[in-house]
């Protein structure tokens, strides 16, 4: 969730409970007030109806509202003490609505000429319902305008405010510790953003510093183990060489110098690795991968055949041929070594089909059970019955594939074993 | 034929010397940057073998006092680091090949054999042991002046073999030359066996006073008879 939509979603769920809040207040402040200036009305009918009828005995007899908003009648001394002014809200048939409608009413009573009367007067009053729908749409309305405005205040105002903030950002998702690595200063007058910038490309200085001597340091090493190997390596040869050495020596010289060999070349290769995962290899180009693998397979014909095995490659009508964007020399070692790793497991007389349909391309060879699909991609994992290789082919590959934006899966079908590359 | 070595590492560089003058070649050597940089200076070398990364100076720039120079010697870079870039720029420099280490003596041979043979310009366009001859133009090879009919593997061995004519050449050697990269370190190599049963029966057939012996299962060496 974004900043600007966070602010956002706290004042729509808060904005209903304070403008709830403040609606339930204005509603009974305002009932109050009516009430209070309708009584204080009706009070002062009371008085003149009670004044009016000393000189106009005539309005003693109304004992009906009929057109008036006050009815008069006799009631006996004992009722008449116990009676109070007493406000009550009540309902009445109103002729215009045609429906009983919310009055308010005073019920009172008074002494004359030795006779008591009850008095009430009537008002109009709200329609309490009404208002409160009144109240409600009204409120409503309010609650929208404000989470409007307060959209338009994020968008205008906010996005001002936090504008160096998304383009340090922006700069941190173009950061690349090979291709970019310069984060350029992001200016901005808030002294927290200027901190945040000045950290980070501190942070990205420091980041950089150590990328180029860990690379140095590992160049180095390989440098500084491949000599000394490099020397060994020779100097056997130039021994193997002579004519003196006996049948029992000779082999043994060149178990070492098989050793030296395998040495030399695992170097090289967790070298490959080091420099794959460090994303060293990141210029990428449009690649025909139907063609690079029509040549890899031509390239690998020979090696096929001296194992006594076929090797074909299949384009599916499927097979969409747009070019993949990789990088040339990954894309070359990622398919050469899937199909060497074919090539180098299972028996003589068997097939192995480059197969190229829609989704990707499959490297498909026969073997007899399924290999554990959580550990053939690890360094070094060896499958024990026919130890050729280093172990680290199908970890190159798995490392590819992760910089690559590439999906890796095996599978294990009708008696072949199926390694997919496809795009993610 | 005079080559010049530039490699601070003197065990290599002494091995190297050694197996080079073992071929008749006259060998001098430089450990330095500033070293070699005279001797270039001095004397016209039919090949140099250049280390990249020389402790006083990059290897590279020898090639371009030599581009300067408007000199045309052979150069092999021979450098530590499988770089790419390093490879373009050498062979944009004018670097006529280049190896990376460990590099295997047989190998080194035939490159140095191949690169200074190119440039001599009506020189050796033969090579000739025993009563094999070897044209290097129209990849033939011919017993007696009658061609040898060789596929193109076999006549990619037996020219490995006639570069390194009197050596051990290991069958990993061999297959890396002859196959590229393609092949695994701890091969059997048991594929090889084939090839060279066929390769010395054409040889036999054709009457070669030649033979390619095995040498302890590790290798094969090619002699005359």
């Amino acid at each position: 969730m974004k900043l600007l939509n966070l602010t956002l979603k706290y004042l729509a769920l808060s904005f209903p409970i304070f403008v709830g809040a403040w609606a339930a207040l204005f509603y009974f402040n305002l009932v109050d007030e009516v009430e209070d200036s309708l009584d204080d009305g009706l009070d002062n009918i009371k008085v003149l109806v009670i004044q009016h009828s000393q000189s106009d005995p005539d309005i003693l007899k109304h004992d009906d509202f009929r057109e008036r908003n006050y009815m008069v009648r006799e009631i006996p001394e004992s009722a008449a003490l116990l009676q109070k002014d007493q406000y009550v809200d009540t309902m009445m048939y109103m002729i215009n609505e045609e429906d009983f409608e919310p009055v308010r009413m005073l019920i009172s009573a008074f002494k004359h000429n030795q006779q008591y009367y009850e008095v009430r007067v009537i008002s109009s009053t709200l329609e309490k319902d009404d208002l409160v729908e009144d109240i409600f749409y009204s409120i409503l309305a309010l609650y929208i305008i404000l989470l409007v405005s307060a959209l338009i205040i994020n968008n205008w105002i906010l996005k001002r405010t936090w504008k160096p903030f998304y383009s340090i950002l922006e700069k941190m998702r173009a950061f690349n510790l090979e291709k970019n690595p310069d984060i350029s200063k992001t200016p901005s007058s808030i002294h927290e953003f200027q901190e945040l910038d000045n950290r980070l490309r501190a942070l990205a200085d420091h980041s950089r510093m150590t990328f180029l001597s860990q690379k140095h340091f590992l160049e180095n090493a390989s440098h500084e183990i491949q000599t000394p190997l490099a020397i060994s390596m020779n100097k056997l040869e130039l021994l193997m060489e002579q004519e003196a050495l006996g049948e029992k020596d000779l082999p043994k010289l060149a178990q070492i110098l098989q050793n030296l060999q395998r040495l030399s070349r695992l170097n090289k290769t967790l070298l490959l690795l080091n420099r794959i995962e460090n994303r060293q290899y990141t210029q990428t180009e449009a690649i025909d991968v139907s063609v690079l693998l029509s040549q890899l397979v031509a390239d690998f014909q020979d090696m096929a055949e001296l194992r006594g095995k076929r090797l074909e490659m299949i384009v599916q009508d499927t097979w969409p041929g747009r070019p993949w964007d990789l990088n040339r020399d990954l894309a070359n070692m990622l398919f050469s070594n899937l199909i060497k790793n074919a090539l180098i497991h299972g028996a003589a007389g068997t097939q192995i089909i480059v197969d190229l349909y829609n989704d990707g391309v499959s490297v498909k060879n026969e073997g007899a059970a399924a290999l554990d699909s959580g550990k053939i991609f690890e360094r070094f994992q060896k499958n024990s019955a026919d130890s050729t290789g280093n172990g680290l082919g199908l970890a190159i590959v798995k490392a590819i594939v992760d910089v690559s934006s590439l999906r890796l899966e095996y599978a294990f079908s009708s008696g072949m074993h199926i390694f997919s590359v496809k795009k993610s | 034929m005079k080559i010049l070595i530039i490699e601070d590492e003197s065990g290599l560089r002494e091995t190297i010397e050694e197996s080079l003058l073992k071929e008749k070649y006259l060998v001098e050597s430089a450990d330095t940057f500033r070293s070699g940089h005279e001797k270039i200076i001095r004397y016209d070398y039919a090949c140099i073998l250049l280390d990249i990364g020389l402790p006083d100076g990059n290897g590279l720039d020898l090639l371009r006092s030599l581009k300067e120079m408007g000199r045309s010697d052979n150069v092999i870079i021979i450098s530590a680091k499988d770089a790419l870039d390093d490879k373009i720029e050498g062979l944009e420099l004018g670097a006529d090949d280049y190896l990376t280490k460990p590099v295997h003596l047989a190998e080194l041979h035939a490159r140095v054999r191949s690169v200074v043979r190119r440039s001599q310009a009506q020189g050796q366009k033969f090579l000739e042991i025993g009563n094999l001859k070897m044209d290097y133009e129209a990849r033939f090879i011919f017993v007696e002046d009658q061609a040898l009919e060789l596929n193109r593997k076999e006549y990619d061995i037996l020219a490995y073999f006639m570069s390194n004519a009197n050596r051990l050449v290991q069958k990993s050697t061999l297959a890396e030359h002859v196959w590229g990269d393609f092949m695994d370190e701890s091969e059997d190599f048991e594929f090889l066996y084939s090839q060279m049963k066929n390769l010395r029966k054409k040889l036999q057939d054709a009457g070669a006073n030649i033979e390619i012996r095995s040498v302890y299962g590790m290798g094969y060496k090619l002699q005359e008879k």
